[in-house]
């Protein structure tokens, strides 16, 4: 049977999706960007809102995100994603915008202004890709990086009385009255990737919406970095990151009213 | 024409907002006008000055090493100041908190009781108007209904009610200045 | 006549950005120019002309809100002192290298580090050598009155969309805290959004609509391509060098020797001239009003027919530099200047005249 008697309209099951570029990924086998990049293109594309919606990327892996998904991008300095996204959206109240982050960028260098931008409840999804480690740059510390996990940059496991401990930012985030809509998923099953394309599209409605900040943290691998293979990746994270991170929404709410922060 | 003036006493005593409205009213007379204050640390009680320029022609510096007038509110602005005026310029100051009064002999010297003024009428915060009265006394820069209209432009409208108030504390400067004769 | 008032600098900087159409703000108080955004706070743009202002967490999430904001083709500014104005050299650089227009200003104030709130020039060499990392410039505006603050901020938009550049308004202590009479321009409309699309639709972010999708970024892994980038911007800085300089000569014609001072010392300068004059000494003022493009051919000009030049700067010696190296060795070049927040007076300047080039 010829090949093009087999690639026919009739027999067609998926499609990539529209909104994702034919650009083949740089992420390593195994990563859950990819998978993270396909959602968010689909949730775009459902909703209908790929001509207003603006990304902006970060500095780590997903610094080329803007190769993948077919919108207008934003390309932040390391940690100032939100702070880019802030003055994108302030001047252009009608688009869509979300930043797309990891654990270095968004919980490390950028934490006074992903801290600000929630707390000042800036219309915007931020995505949180947590993977504990600093992929990009060969697998050192990030802030989120486990006691004993080992890196490039703590080769003996991370150690409390010298690194200090692991950070649960998305508690802290889940605390501001600038967040309407804060929680923690994965991407390592697809019944993980369902759960994970409901908190998507919610995040993307509040924003429509103009319901101040979603927050959507996914806890997720690196199997180069952690120098395993990816099944054996996901089954760490399952044990090791999933107790220290559980999964689940913990906010949903509307932003807070001004009322119990108000001079008397 | 150009007058060159230091204004220097203690924050409180409106020597920045007095030097504001001589360079307003100079504005509604067609004049060059530059403001130029010192300043430093939010502080109040603090040592306050301003230098103001008015000229026929587009002015220079408004950073000066040397005065046509200085105007001096307490003694430290004397010690500073006293030196500064160019000779033949003149140095007025409000005789109330000065231990040392000025000594040249080569500048014309007067003085305005400014403080006791401003009591007398009623008003303390009148004292920076009765000085800048006795200013134009000596040194009549600018008319009435220039000075009437700067006052307008300066002042925030809800205090425009204060303007007539501002204006009989500058009229009783202009008739209470005194000479010391060197 | 237009809108005369008595206004500080700083106060300008706000109600100009205001009236020439501006879209956003976004700043960090630091003395001495919290006016600027003490101002437009004051005055609710927002709810006047549509112009957003944004108290930021830092100069450096300013910085970056500019970059959002100047992404998708908006007027927006920042302003800030110098320790301000180091936080931001980093996000500058990214401005540079995304070559986003807009603009920032530095009212500068005494250092190194802390240093003091008072005036200084001392971040001469920040601002006109690039100050971040790479290779980049930005045009430079030394306004050196109030009224000159007030025009820049406009012809500073200007530049900066005629060549998709930042633009820094560096002025100081003195231009922002002085107030001076000024007319104030005309207001004119914010962009609407067919209008950013007419100027600045081939690279703004404005959502991805029958086109390839925009991306603003500086980044650009492949070398070879990175080098195109920068060939690129320098042809940009080679075409402002030749078309933008601007520059004001006083006494020049007869002079025999010439002062090289801008923003606020160009002003002590002029009235040392004046000075120097009336003791019948022939000597001239050139103001750079752009720093880079520095006007290298004017004092080319200038060095054929004059005896010597004196740099005034509030700094230790930074654009007597590029003096020397447009005047290339042909007569003395000397330098004075007080720094660390001092100013210096029109008495000294001549002394340094006189002692300096006349005496020497």
């Amino acid at each position: 049977m010829d090949i093009k008697e087999i690639i026919k309209p009739e027999n067609l099951v998926y499609e990539k999706n529209k909104v994702l570029t034919d650009n083949v990924m740089h992420y390593c086998p195994g990563c859950t960007h990819g998978v993270i990049h396909k959602v968010i293109a689909e949730v775009i594309d459902e909703m209908g809102i790929q001509e207003k919606t603006l990304g902006v990327s970060p500095v780590g892996c997903s610094v080329l995100a803007y190769n993948y998904i077919d919108i207008d991008w934003l390309e932040a300095a390391h940690g100032r994603a939100p702070a880019v996204a802030t003055g994108a959206a302030r001047v252009n109240p009608d688009k869509v915008v979300f930043t797309y982050q990891g654990d270095g960028d968004l919980a490390s260098i950028g934490t006074a202004e992903i801290m600000h931008a929630c707390n000042r409840g800036e219309n915007l999804v931020v995505f949180f890709v947590n993977n504990a480690i600093y992929g990009m740059t060969g697998g050192q510390m990030a802030p989120t990086t486990l006691v004993g996990q080992p890196t490039a940059t703590t080769p003996y496991g991370r150690d409390v009385e010298l690194h200090g401990y692991p950070l649960k930012i998305t508690e802290l985030i889940a605390q501001l009255p600038g967040t309407s809509f804060v929680t923690r998923q994965s991407a390592e099953t697809p019944g993980a990737v369902r759960k994970l394309k409901k908190a998507i599209r919610k995040g993307f409605e509040n924003t429509v919406n103009k319901k101040g900040t979603s927050f959507i943290e996914i806890v997720s691998t690196c199997n180069s970095g952690w120098k395993v293979s990816p099944v054996q990746a996901n089954e760490w994270m399952k044990e090791n990151m999933f107790p220290l991170y559980p999964l689940g929404t913990m906010k949903d709410q509307d932003k807070e009213s001004d009322e119990q922060y108000k001079v008397k | 024409m150009t007058e060159e003036i230091i204004i220097a006493g203690f924050g409180g005593q409106g020597v920045l907002s007095m030097g504001k409205i001589l360079a307003y009213s100079g504005i509604m007379q067609d004049k060059e006008v530059a403001w130029f204050p010192s300043y430093g640390p939010e502080m109040r009680g603090g040592t306050a000055n301003v230098t103001v320029i008015i000229s026929d022609e587009r002015i220079s510096s408004p950073v000066l090493h040397e005065f046509d007038t200085a105007i001096i509110l307490n003694q430290q602005s004397m010690d500073k100041f006293e030196e500064t005026v160019k000779p033949g310029g003149v140095l007025l100051y409000d005789p109330n908190g000065i231990v040392n009064p000025p000594t040249r002999t080569d500048i014309q010297i007067y003085t305005i009781e400014g403080a006791r003024l401003a009591a007398e009428l009623g008003n303390p915060k009148t004292f920076n108007m009765i000085i800048l009265g006795a200013f134009l006394k000596v040194k009549p820069l600018i008319d009435m209904s220039s000075l009437e209209k700067g006052l307008e432009k300066s002042l925030p409208e809800r205090h425009h009610k204060l303007i007539p108030l501002n204006l009989e504390a500058v009229n009783k400067g202009l008739e209470s200045l005194e000479t010391v004769e060197a | 006549m237009g809108d005369l008032r008595l206004m500080k600098g700083n106060e300008v900087v706000a109600e100009a950005a205001i009236r020439c159409g501006c879209d956003g703000y976004f700043g960090y108080p630091i003395t001495p120019q919290s006016e600027v955004m003490e101002t437009l706070m004051l005055r609710k743009p927002w709810e006047e002309t549509g112009m957003v202002v944004l108290q930021a967490e830092s100069e450096v999430a300013s910085i970056n809100m500019l970059y959002g904001a100047a992404s998708t083709g908006k007027k927006v500014f920042t302003s800030s002192s110098s320790p301000g104005i180091s936080l931001m050299t980093e996000g500058i650089s990214y401005l540079a290298g995304a070559e986003l227009p807009c603009l920032f200003v530095n009212v500068q104030r005494g250092g190194p580090g802390l240093g003091t709130i008072q005036p200084s020039q001392a971040d001469y060499f920040q601002a006109v050598k690039g100050g971040g990392h790479g290779d980049y410039k930005l045009i430079v505006l030394a306004p050196a009155s109030v009224q000159e603050t007030n025009d820049f901020m406009d012809l500073g938009f200007e530049l900066a969309f005629k060549y998709s550049t930042p633009v820094m308004l560096l002025t100081d202590g003195v231009i922002g805290q002085m107030m001076e009479k000024v007319e104030l321009s005309d207001f004119k409309p914010r962009w609407t959004d067919e209008e950013i699309e007419r100027i600045s639709g081939e690279w703004a972010c404005l959502g991805k609509k029958d086109r390839p999708r925009h991306v603003s970024t500086s980044l650009e892994l492949d070398s070879e391509k990175m080098e195109q980038n920068n060939h690129r911007f320098q042809a940009k800085y080679q075409s402002i060098q030749e078309n933008e300089v601007r520059y004001e000569m006083l006494n020049c014609e007869d002079a025999d020797y010439v002062m090289v001072a801008f923003g606020s010392s160009a002003r002590i300068a002029q009235k040392s001239m004046e000075i120097a004059r009336e003791k019948g000494i022939k000597v001239g003022l050139l103001r750079p009003i752009t720093l880079f493009p520095f006007p290298i051919k004017q004092i080319e000009e200038l060095a054929g027919r004059v005896k010597g030049f004196l740099s005034v700067e509030m700094n230790a010696g930074q654009m007597v530099e590029d003096v020397k190296l447009a005047v290339n060795g042909k007569v003395p070049v000397e330098y004075f200047g007080r720094y660390g927040g001092m100013i210096p007076t029109p008495g000294e300047i001549v002394t340094a005249l006189e002692q300096k080039l006349i005496g020497g």
